[in-house]
């Protein structure tokens, strides 16, 4: 036997795992390699078996407070004094299981390990958790605007008995509390998870949420004097298991199950967080942060996620717009592109310039680029646009795509034009001006500069200065309508995806572009690429960054195409406490 | 797969020149009209009907009190004892309605109003009954019991718009209904 176990102790399966830095941890009786650390409960999601939790959040610490991620533990039992341990025909020392159950989210994976997540003792468990939760919850889910995303609604289904035995009458708690410019708070529907405390004093460094009281009177309180006012304050809302912080934009406009997700990114800064676009016919209902660890974790700040009213704002142009004699009128496209290219051709090339935009897509500003070349003018340029960082994840640079617009354009400075352009308008030297999505007023024109050309189209959002002093306007696309993709700060390839159709006759920017470049060129309408995917195939083909990529193969967390430098902060915090062991995802 | 085979019935003279099955005919058929001119004919009096045949003579006779308690006609909103709008529209006979009848718009509750706790209620409360199939879904669906279908069947307009039911037109067909369960009272 000893000489026999000598042969198979060298393949022992946990040596075989410690050489790699794992352990094997039998999870619901299979074995896994895992870890070494890892919390039990993302030891369950690798292995694909859902632990039903509230207080936990992989990028929070864990309280184990919520009581719900209850599992049962097993254990090699301790040899007795002078015992050698013994191991199964596959290796495995056989496991003693605790009568007691644990919680999943605060203890961590060690080798030979059991985890059960289902059973009677832990099925059990979970029924009672759910009994006093529901204790003091109000039920009322019609009114509730978690309903449909909230997970005590979602477990009490799964994990709950069914009927309550609790015949006292509920404790009263305040409702409909404003504790917060954005943000409402129910404290009846709070189940005192605690995640919005631990994600306003971790993440976002402005601790204003406690909890007073105490037992069944618990309550959740912004602090006296305070306010959830912090730009990263709707993460709460996110985060927030029930219906307890509800956000004032969205609140009792559409229930979650009507919304459509489309994944995205935010235009906001340079930072591009990912995001999940809500919508519902041709309206936007919210726009929520999607997980991406290498760009904005699962947070993003609420200044950006509140941006998208305009989209469909009475400003919003939806038609294209000639002027004649001084006054709008609506035309057709076709009117629209050959008055701006007629008019474009009575000038020199050196009489014209176009001030294009770090906000448009990389695929609109290779567009932009074959345009210039198309009218033989080298003057072009994007607008700088600067704003304060907040060492979280707003990035002073407020243009979502100056990365790309630098790979696109091969040039390190791409508003190195900017200065001459408007040295050129002042004296008279630039006579037409064509702005792609820009606001003249933002690069730094005064109304006497805008009213100086002899002509200006321009491809406009919304209503405004530049708008109003264009000769042509060419109703272009919202963030929200378009396909595309941009580099960040960090210098990540992301994509935007089309969550919603143009609004009324408002075209995607870079058809406009492939219209006007067709028509100077003389060309036929379809010459030109027929898809955004075509668009980027011969951009890629003159970029070095974007070879051997494609719209598709971006994915949708992003690829990294070039290396900037610029570090994201927020993701620098967590990696820190990640590697203080504070959190595990 | 088994084969029957069918044989044609085989038929006597008399029944080939079907000049008795013409008479039978003749005499069913003469049977009726001399019920109806007595006005005695079927369902005359269990049906109400004309006495003229078994069909009712509509509009000008109507089967209303005989309609039975579980007929459903309009699908339309109550108010409950203290003429508190029942629904709190939470949309789910929206989403349940499977020709995408209803459309809702729902609205806050403001705070001085005294079902301020209610919270919410709708603003805009849309059937088109063009799209309606009677099928009672929404009554089955509501959590509130907010929506029920009353027995009226006779939705006429002259417009796509006018057979659009708002939310006024819909607590007025809905009226009143007493002895439901009452959720939002003192005590919860």
């Amino acid at each position: 036997m000893s000489d026999n176990a000598a042969t198979v102790e060298a393949k022992l399966p946990k040596d075989l795992a410690a050489e790699k830095g794992l352990v094997n941890v039998q999870i619901d009786g299979v074995w896994h390699q895992l870890p070494r650390g890892m919390r039990m409960i993302e030891a369950c999601k690798i292995a694909q078996k859902e632990v039903p939790h509230y207080c936990y959040h992989p990028k929070l610490t864990a309280p184990g407070n919520c009581r719900m991620c209850l599992v049962q533990m097993g254990m090699p039992p301790r040899p007795a004094p002078g015992q050698e341990p013994t191991f199964d025909a596959d290796g495995y020392q056989p496991i003693g299981w605790m009568p007691r159950p644990v919680i999943a989210c605060a203890n961590t994976v060690t080798e030979n390990m059991g985890i059960r997540t289902t059973g009677e003792l832990v099925e059990k468990c979970r029924e009672g958790v759910m009994e006093f939760l529901l204790i003091n919850h109000p039920l009322d889910c019609p009114i509730c605007d978690q309903a449909g995303e909230c997970r005590l609604q979602e477990f009490s289904v799964q994990h709950g008995k069914g009927a309550s035995r609790f015949v006292d009458m509920k404790v009263k708690k305040p409702k409909n509390v404003d504790i917060g410019p954005r943000i409402r708070l129910d404290d009846e529907r709070c189940i005192m998870c605690s995640r919005c405390i631990r994600f306003m004093d971790e993440v976002a460094g402005d601790p204003v949420l406690g909890f007073t009281q105490r037992g069944t009177h618990t309550t959740l309180t912004v602090h006296p004097g305070r306010k959830l006012d912090s730009n990263y304050s709707l993460n709460t809302v996110d985060i927030c298991p029930v219906g307890a912080l509800t956000s004032n934009d969205f609140r009792f406009q559409m229930r979650v199950w009507f919304l459509k997700e489309t994944k995205s990114i935010d235009v906001n800064c340079g930072t591009g967080s990912n995001i999940t676009i809500w919508t519902r016919g041709n309206k936007v209902h919210r726009i929520t942060p999607r997980q991406n660890d290498d760009v904005n974790s699962t947070w993003m700040p609420d200044s950006h996620r509140l941006n998208f009213h305009y989209i469909d704002s009475e400003a919003r142009l939806s038609a294209p717009l000639v002027k004649i004699a001084g006054t709008h009128a609506a035309a057709h496209w076709n009117e629209a592109i050959t008055a701006t290219v007629t008019a474009l051709k009575t000038f020199q090339p050196s009489e014209i310039a176009i001030i294009a935009s770090a906000r448009m897509t990389n695929e609109e500003l290779f567009l932009t680029r074959a345009l210039a070349d198309a009218l033989g003018t080298g003057q072009f340029t994007t607008v700088p646009r600067t704003g304060e960082a907040d060492e979280l994840l707003v990035s002073a640079d407020r243009n979502p795509n100056t990365t790309g617009a630098q790979l696109v354009w091969q040039t390190s400075d791409t508003a190195g034009a900017m200065f001459g352009i408007r040295e050129g308008v002042r004296s008279g030297a630039i006579k037409a001006l064509l702005v792609l999505g820009e606001d003249l007023t933002d690069a730094g024109f005064t109304a006497e500069e805008i009213a100086k050309p002899e002509f200006i189209a321009s491809i406009q959002l919304l209503a405004g200065p530049t708008a109003e002093a264009s000769d042509v306007v060419l109703p272009g696309a919202a963030f929200v309508e378009k396909r595309g993709s941009m580099v960040n700060v960090t210098g990540r390839l992301q994509r935007l995806n089309r969550a919603l159709e143009p609004l009324g006759d408002a075209r995607d920017d870079w058809e406009i572009l492939r219209d006007l470049v067709l028509a100077i060129q003389g060309g036929q309408p379809g010459d030109g690429p027929a898809t955004i995917e075509d668009v980027f195939k011969s951009m890629a083909e003159g970029t070095a960054e974007f070879a051997g990529l494609s719209l598709s193969k971006i994915g949708d967390l992003g690829q990294p195409v070039t290396e900037t430098g610029i570090k994201i902060p927020l993701l620098e915090n967590e990696r820190a406490r990640k590697a203080a062991g504070l959190i595990n995802g | 797969m088994a084969v029957v085979k069918v044989t044609r019935p085989k038929l006597n003279s008399g029944e080939k020149m079907y000049l008795g099955a013409i008479m039978k005919g003749f005499v069913i058929t003469m049977k009726h009209a001399i019920a109806s001119l007595r006005g005695k004919t079927r369902g005359a009096s269990d049906l109400a009907s004309s006495g003229l045949g078994a069909t009712m003579q509509y509009p000008e006779q109507k089967w209303d009190e005989h309609l039975p308690e579980y007929y459903r006609g309009a699908p339309a909103l109550v108010t409950d004892e203290q003429d508190r709008e029942r629904c709190v529209s939470c949309q789910l006979c929206e989403f349940i309605c499977p020709p995408k009848a209803i459309k809702i718009t729902p609205g806050e509750i403001p705070s001085d109003d005294p079902w301020a706790k209610v919270e919410k209620r709708p603003k805009e409360f849309e059937i088109d009954m063009i799209r309606c199939i009677y099928c009672g879904m929404c009554e089955e669906v509501c959590p509130e019991q907010a929506i029920y279908l009353r027995k009226d069947y006779a939705i006429t307009g002259l417009s796509r718009a006018d057979m659009v039911h708002d939310k006024k037109k819909l607590y007025e067909i809905g009226g009143k209904r007493v002895g439901l369960v009452n959720k939002w009272n003192e005590l919860k």
